[in-house]
């Protein structure tokens, strides 16, 4: 007898892709019931989506006002008291599960597997470390509930067949004051969000400025793409750190990834060793990403870009 | 503000290339340079700042692990702190049992903010922070860009996935530092001939009354499968048409 909770990323209006990729590594757990938590306020899409997921047996809604920002602060009571019947509980590994997760295992007074990237058994798991230049399995203590976040590159979403039963819930918790929230800022317009999207194109350095990478959003909507930046790119200012693509930004596995002007420092190549194939575009014959690119080109992003969009998209 | 403490983590230097050992029992870590974890060194240069602009009166740093920790606590030292406290375990500490040993000292220093990274790059767990905040039961702003100070809270700026997000914690608190929260400052030797002579102060863990025996067995390390190098066209028409053999239609 195993039961999985996963907490739900959402904006409020939308449920995040990688639920339905947490779910996916749910799945591969032996278990007797997954259920989805979604906390927040008048989140109904939310939870029609989150119901469609295939694998899930309930979503559970915990519908309050105070959890109508996701502050790891007031959420990790809740999970804690939620936790009390399950086995696991399961988050993503975006900034969102990698905020809440560990402070929701520290209130159950266990430890935490970070980023799985495969189920071994239901105790056993895989998961990255140095920037994923080792792989560890890691083998947990069962006697404890086992929180984890999923490495949502590392899965596809669940189908979406599925007809879960909806239920509201109340939780009793002690929810803090000390932390609230005041502002999100983004800019999100109409282009596929980068961990979605089936085709990315990327920008470095070599684009040289804020005014250039016009030229990749460009080609980007012709063939729509969601498009990403390398670290040096974000650094320099050409563009907002949500595009950032690596170690420390986004892991992302898109089916397509082209690379214009970026060298491939080894915390860039982190954050796309799982697409499905890697372009590169590069002046220097010597760039490291040339080294995993599937296809690569030694020339001039300014004058491969034009042409690309003269041959490419409709 | 009395108190900001810091926590330094000793980690292989991020310009060394990993390798796991043949026999899969490891990565190699003899002879390869050590350093303060990149993050955890600027969440240091973060709180050098509040103590110069006034925010703060003392910045201490801490390190649990072994005896070595005391090269990263003197470039701390160095870099500006007042004072260093090593926690000495000569076993792996994982995040949880970190958590615990910095509450300890917590309560014995009672700072007004802890700083430190928002993740370790060699186990890249990024947990420690918040699983310190919730133990403390008190707030947390990870993965923090900008940190401004209002009265008895901070506005933290956080990098997230959607983009930047605003929000406001009450004192004391814990933040964890991302990338771009600041440069830190470069070690000049004077200054790392002053910082042989402030304290450093080592406790060994066991002395702290908390159960630090590992709740994860680790069975292997593999080195992740590379991808193989592929193919070089010399244009775009035939970049073009490798793409439509990969079964693309752009």
């Amino acid at each position: 007898m195993s039961k999985v909770l996963v907490i739900a990323e959402h904006d409020g209006n939308e449920l995040n892709p990688s639920t339905a990729k947490t779910i996916s590594c749910a799945v591969t757990l032996e278990t007797d019931a997954i259920d989805i938590v979604i906390f927040g306020q008048e989140t109904g899409t939310v939870a029609t989506q989150a119901a469609e997921i295939s694998g899930v047996s309930r979503v559970l809604i915990v519908d309050v006002a105070s959890n109508s920002n996701t502050l790891a602060a007031v959420l990790a009571p809740q999970v804690a008291t939620l936790a009390e019947g399950y086995d696991y509980v399961f988050g993503p590994s975006t900034t969102f599960g990698k905020d809440l997760m560990p402070r929701v295992a520290a209130l159950l007074g266990t430890g935490q597997i970070s980023d799985i990237m495969e189920v071994i058994d239901n105790q056993t798991f895989k998961r990255p470390i140095y920037a994923g230049n080792a792989i560890v399995t890691v083998k947990a203590d069962t006697t404890k509930k086992i929180v984890a976040t999923v490495r949502v590159a590392s899965y596809k979403e669940s189908q979406k067949d599925g007809s879960a039963a909806t239920e509201n819930i109340s939780v009793s918790a002690d929810v803090p004051s000390h932390t609230r929230f005041v502002e999100l800022s983004s800019d999100t317009g109409e282009r596929p969000d980068l961990q979605v999207a089936n085709v990315v194109v990327s920008g470095g350095r070599g684009v040289g400025s804020k005014e250039n990478f016009d030229l990749l959003f460009n080609f980007a909507d012709k063939i729509n793409a969601g498009v990403g930046a390398s670290r040096a790119a974000v650094d320099a200012g050409f563009v907002p750190n949500d595009m950032q693509v690596g170690q420390t930004g986004k892991i992302i596995s898109p089916d397509l990834y082209m690379a214009f002007g970026i060298s491939g420092a080894i915390q860039h190549l982190t954050g796309i060793k799982d697409a499905g194939t890697i372009v590169a575009i590069n002046k220097d014959p010597d760039a490291p990403i040339f080294e995993i690119a599937d296809i690569g080109m030694v020339g001039d992003l300014f004058e491969v870009i034009p042409q690309l969009n003269d041959q490419l998209g409709s | 503000m009395d108190k900001v403490m810091v926590c330094l983590k000793r980690v292989v230097d991020y310009n060394v290339r990993i390798r796991v050992k043949p026999d899969q029992s490891g990565v190699v870590t003899e002879g390869v340079k050590m350093s303060i974890n990149p993050f955890d060194e600027i969440a240091l240069e973060e709180a050098l700042r509040m103590r110069e602009q006034g925010h703060a009166q003392e910045v201490f740093v801490v390190s649990i692990g072994p005896d070595d920790c005391q090269q990263q606590l003197r470039t701390g030292l160095a870099m500006g702190a007042d004072r260093a406290i090593l926690l000495e375990s000569d076993g792996e500490i994982e995040p949880l049992a970190a958590a615990q040993l910095l509450l300890k000292i917590i309560e014995r220093e009672n700072p007004g903010l802890v700083l430190l990274g928002k993740q370790a790059i060699d186990n890249d767990c990024s947990q420690t922070p918040q699983m310190l905040a919730a133990l403390w039961n008190r707030p947390q702003a990870t993965f923090a860009s900008k940190i401004e100070f209002n009265e008895d809270s901070l506005r933290v700026t956080r990098e997230v996935d959607a983009g930047l997000e605003v929000i406001e914690v009450d004192l004391p608190a814990v933040v964890s530092s991302d990338l771009r929260l600041n440069e830190p400052r470069y070690v000049k030797l004077p200054d790392i001939m002053k910082a042989k002579k402030k304290p450093l102060e080592t406790i060994p863990v066991a002395d702290l009354g908390v159960d630090t025996a590992p709740a994860f067995e680790v069975t292997s390390y593999e080195a992740p499968t590379d991808r193989a190098k592929g193919l070089m066209v010399d244009d775009v028409a035939g970049l073009v048409s490798a793409l439509k053999e990969k079964g693309f239609s752009l």
